[in-house]
């Protein structure tokens, strides 16, 4: 009796125990959420005011400044790979969903996930090669591909997911009324589909807004703001790498503070995401 | 191995699926398919074209150097002689700890979410940790590198030398930049997706499979630990490896926290570089073609490993999914 | 499947969702970029123009370059100040002169920057492409040996060139080494060990380092060498001066070497360095000036004053020069350029001491001015004084 005894509490000591580390170690998980995002919130908040969303960079070492430029470079940068991106991005996903039932469907889904994977920085060295060097110009939108690229196929499997879900049904019945496919699927099932889309294109923007080293070899970054798509481009990522690695106390107030605008960037975006799908699921 | 079952096999009737076969009815159709089909295909020529000029452009290097460029450690601009080994021992380390330390968390983290969390606490909790994923990796770099490398500089690794320095692992002086923080960023940076995988295919195990341990007397833990997880294997396992994947070519989180140095050593606190690392800090420097189609060369190789790792975890995911799927039903 | 039918009911929703976030992005970028330009603008028309100031054409011109950050603290202010009094705007990107002299190399920028001298192998393959290369000074400044060690402050440790290279060869390894005491005797030096910080990209301010310890140890000349970046014995690396700065202020027993700019600007203590003439001096413009005196400058300008035989001279010091196409191809770009230069050489000197580089010495500014007014397009001199 005894001994079963112990082997029960044994048993549940156990399990008691690694029930206990299994949530011990999703707290641990979630605070380091919780610290990354208050430490740039206590860091930065001294530096977060309007001036700093409005004014432009001082000159090294002098006190003041503010991130303007790199505000308007990253959503310029953003907004062209959007451009190039998402368009690409949904006419693939439409294929994979609609038309990806063979080998060809396997091989491009298969593609898209293993791009999902590869590095940003290779993505960086690709696109100096591909367009800054023929170009003769680091540029925006040498950046603009860049950030494209690696958000073409995360746009691309999530459309093709979310449509995916629009019921045969309806595809039946529009076919039934004698339109052609084409004419389905852009009327019916992209409609359908179409918070699902706009999901994927915000799961894309989400995951190039604050990617940075593509960028180092292609935006490079410019002191006097956005001139253009051929010139080089500020980009709020590149500067809180190059303040957060420097000496300068200013400069690693700036880099907290224009850390917790991106945070609050890319969570805003994801809580959106959220909110859109968990309407779609209940 | 089966393939993976399109959904619409399974969904949609015989009749529409054969239909995706035929000739396409209207010119509309057919205008529409070719674009859609060059839109997916440019994918396809995406990965070739990459493949291709990173070769083109890393062949001095590869030309010059052979197969020695892996396995030697000199990087020396100076007499233009360059090895890649310190970089790959370096990414190959950080991945190491970074899979040792957020393996084991991210199965807690994703047994605790999928079997044990209360019903009200999982869509936040799991939403909490998925953001981890969304914070930029220079956030998390400027993160670390104030608030994490002080910590592990003293206490962390002053202690484990004092205490644990009779291993090669733990000596060398304290600098709290090296390895060991690297990998530890890795491992935050990791840690998320290997959950976010592992819940999913966890969630995907039968519940008549733990009910069946439950009906016999077994414990929470004895349920999950013979029942659940042996039959998630495939998947747990694809989880590390996309998590691997992901922490093989993490690039802005790590330079700033590795140190930069270029060793091969076994000291966990020496300062070191990863591939990624050495790329991103050297290549808009590096003057004359060996030194830029040798970093080239490195990104190249970087390129096939990742290549590589997640093939294999994406087929292993597909292959686990469907094998839950028929499981299931 | 049955959640999915009610997605039916929401396209409208949705589309007018996305049209809104479409509409809000298109707005926001189109209202910010349409302010950027302004301001420049309304200071242009506020500041009174300086007489060597150019004409210039209607339109603001960009130029854009990139190298060096050794000088970096100077030409961002002077590129600062003379975006308000011409309408040219120099985005100067300092990624480094190893950087500065790929990307001249190249062609993706306007004029590089380097404080380094171009070696003969880079000029040539420079040269075949775009035509003769300049270097044209800008500033001296020197490169200061700096330190994190508790309680210690500037000049208080001293240091031989001897003991220099061998801290960088990873030679001495721990602060208490005897070496050290011995030249700092009143100075409680704990047995730390010394972390050892390079720069992890091609720079000047490396190649300058480089070329002193090649001159004054044996050793290193033969196992290291001089060039904008070379095979590090030891330790740590930061990106560009502000990265080195970086690392030595945050890790405790570090060395490193950086413009004297970054050392002042960041409060960080430096050594003070025996020079040619065994005498211990601390970097300083003063220091720095002296350094260039008595060296012979070629009409080239390619000269390094390292070690320097002057009594009174700090020992690491350096010009910084930006490198410039003799053959300019975009005419306007190019006039716009010498007069950059031009004003830099001049006007732009007033800014160096307070930021603690030397201003050049007049015979160094009549040899740019001849470099500038060399500089030609379509076989025209660009400057026409």
């Amino acid at each position: 009796m005894t001994t079963d005894m112990q082997v029960y509490l044994r048993r549940r000591t156990t399990s008691y125990l690694m029930v206990g580390l299994c949530g011990l170690a999703t707290l641990v998980a979630v605070s380091i959420l919780l610290l990354v995002v208050g430490y740039t919130l206590v860091k930065g908040i001294a530096f977060l005011n309007l001036d700093f969303v409005t004014q432009t960079a001082q000159p090294l070492g002098e006190p003041g400044g503010g991130i303007r430029h790199e505000i308007i470079g990253t959503l310029v940068l953003v907004a062209l790979a959007s451009v190039l991106g998402i368009p690409v991005g949904l006419l693939a996903g439409a294929y994979l969903s609609e038309f990806g039932g063979g080998r060809t469907g396997l091989v491009v889904r298969l593609v898209a996930d293993v791009l999902t994977g590869v590095p940003s920085v290779v993505v960086g060295i690709f696109v100096y090669v591909l367009v800054v060097q023929p170009m003769g110009t680091f540029s925006a939108l040498s950046g603009g591909v860049a950030l494209a690229i690696i958000m073409l196929p995360v746009v691309a499997r999530t459309t093709e997911e979310m449509m995916r879900l629009v019921p045969a049904t309806y595809r039946e019945a529009a076919l039934a009324l004698g339109i052609p496919r084409w004419r389905m699927i852009v009327s019916v099932v992209m409609p359908g589909a179409m918070v699902g889309i706009v999901t994927g294109s915000m799961l894309g923007i989400a995951r190039i807004a604050g990617e940075t080293a593509p960028l180092i070899f292609t935006a490079l970054g410019n002191r006097f703001g956005f001139a253009g798509l051929g010139q080089p481009i500020a980009a709020m990522p590149l500067q809180i790498w190059r303040y957060a690695v420097s000496a300068y106390d200013t400069w690693h107030q700036q880099a907290w503070a224009a850390s917790f605008l991106l945070v609050m960037l890319v969570l805003v975006i994801s809580i959106t995401v959220r909110w859109l799908t968990s309407r779609r699921y209940h | 191995m089966a393939r993976a079952p399109h959904p619409q096999e399974v969904h949609a009737p015989v009749w529409w699926w054969r239909a995706r076969f035929r000739r396409p009815a209207s010119p509309g159709d057919w205008v529409f398919q070719t674009i859609a089909l060059l839109a997916a295909l440019s994918l396809v020529g995406l990965l070739v074209a990459m493949t291709l000029y990173l070769l083109n452009a890393a062949w001095p290097a590869v030309t010059r150097f052979g197969l020695g460029f892996l396995t030697s450690s000199t990087w020396d601009p100076v007499q233009e002689v360059f090895g890649a080994l310190p970089a790959v021992y370096g990414t190959l380390l950080t991945s190491a700890i970074a899979m040792l330390v957020a393996i084991p968390v991210s199965l807690g983290v994703a047994i605790f979410l999928a079997e044990l969390a209360p019903p009200w606490l999982r869509a936040p909790a799991s939403f909490l940790v998925e953001m981890l994923a969304a914070i930029p990796s220079v956030v998390l770099g400027l993160w670390g590198l104030f608030v994490m490398v002080p910590v592990i500089r003293d206490p962390v690794e002053r202690w484990l030398g004092s205490s644990l320095g009779f291993l090669p692992l733990f000596q060398g002086p304290p600098f709290g930049v090296g390895f060991l923080a690297g990998g530890l960023i890795l491992a935050i940076m990791a840690l998320p997706i290997i959950t976010a995988v592992a819940r999913d295919t966890l969630a995907a195990v039968p519940s008549s499979q733990r009910e069946a341990m439950l009906a016999l007397g077994a414990t929470r833990w004895e349920a999950i630990s013979r029942a659940v997880l042996p039959y998630a294997r495939s998947g747990i396992v694809a989880a590390g490896i996309l998590g691997l994947g992901r922490a093989l070519g993490e690039t802005m989180a790590v330079t700033m926290v590795i140190g930069n140095g270029y060793q091969v050593t076994a000291r966990l606190f020496a300062p070191g570089n990863t591939m990624a690392s050495k790329i991103a800090t050297e290549f808009n420097e590096a003057s004359g073609d060996l030194y830029i189609g040798s970093l080239v060369e490195l990104a190249l190789v970087l390129f096939a490993i990742t290549l590589m790792v997640n093939v294999v975890g994406r087929l292993l995911v597909r292959w686990t999914v469907a094998k839950a799927r028929v499981g299931g039903q | 499947m049955q959640e999915t039918r009610k997605t039916t009911k929401l396209p409208s929703n949705m589309a007018l969702v996305a049209a809104g976030l479409a509409a809000i992005v298109l707005a926001l970028v189109a209202a910010c970029g349409g302010a950027g330009p302004t301001p420049t603008g309304t200071q242009v028309g506020q500041q009174p123009t300086p007489t060597t100031t150019p004409s210039g054409s209607q339109s603001t011109i960009r130029l854009n370059g990139a190298g060096a950050t050794f000088p970096f603290p100077l030409y961002s202010r002077w590129f600062d100040e003379y975006a308000r009094v011409a309408k040219t705007q120099v985005n100067y990107q300092s990624i480094g002169s190893g950087g500065g002299i790929r990307q001249v190399t190249e062609g993706t920028v306007d004029f590089g920057a380097s404080d380094g001298i171009m070696t003969n192998d880079q000029q040539a393959k420079a040269e075949q492409a775009h035509g003769p290369i300049l270097h044209i000074p800008m500033t001296m400044g020197a490169v200061a040996v700096v330190y994190n060690l508790q309680g210690i402050g500037a000049g208080q440790v001293k240091l031989t060139p001897d003991v220099l290279a061998d801290i960088y060869l990873k030679k001495i390894t721990r602060w208490s080494d005897s070496r050290i005491a011995q030249l700092n005797p009143g100075l409680n030096l704990s047995n730390q060990d010394i972390a050892v910080v390079h720069r992890s990209d091609g720079s000047g301010t490396t190649f300058i380092f480089t070329n002193y310890l090649s001159k004054v140890s044996q050793e290193w000349k033969e196992k290291v060498g001089n060039a904008t970046a070379v095979n590090w014995p030891g330790d740590i690396g930061g990106q560009g001066n502000e990265g080195v700065a970086g690392q030595v202020r945050q890790i405790p027993g570090t060395i490193g070497y950086v413009e004297l700019a970054y050392a002042t600007q960041n409060n960080m203590a430096w050594a003070a360095l025996q020079n040619a003439s065994s005498k211990f001096v601390e970097p300083s413009l003063q220091a720095t000036s002296k350094a260039a005196l008595g060296v012979p400058l070629p009409d080239d300008m390619k000269v390094m004053i390292t070690n320097s035989t002057n009594p009174e001279a700090y020992s690491i010091a350096g010009f910084t020069w930006l490198l410039v196409y003799r053959n300019q191809t975009d005419c306007t770009k190019g006039k716009a350029l010498v007069d950059v230069l031009w004003w830099a050489i001049h006007d732009g000197q007033q800014y160096a001491p307070s930021l603690q580089y030397a201003p050049l010495p007049d015979d160094a500014v009549r040899k740019a001015e001849a470099q500038i007014r060399s500089v030609t397009c379509n076989g025209q001199p660009l400057l026409g004084r």
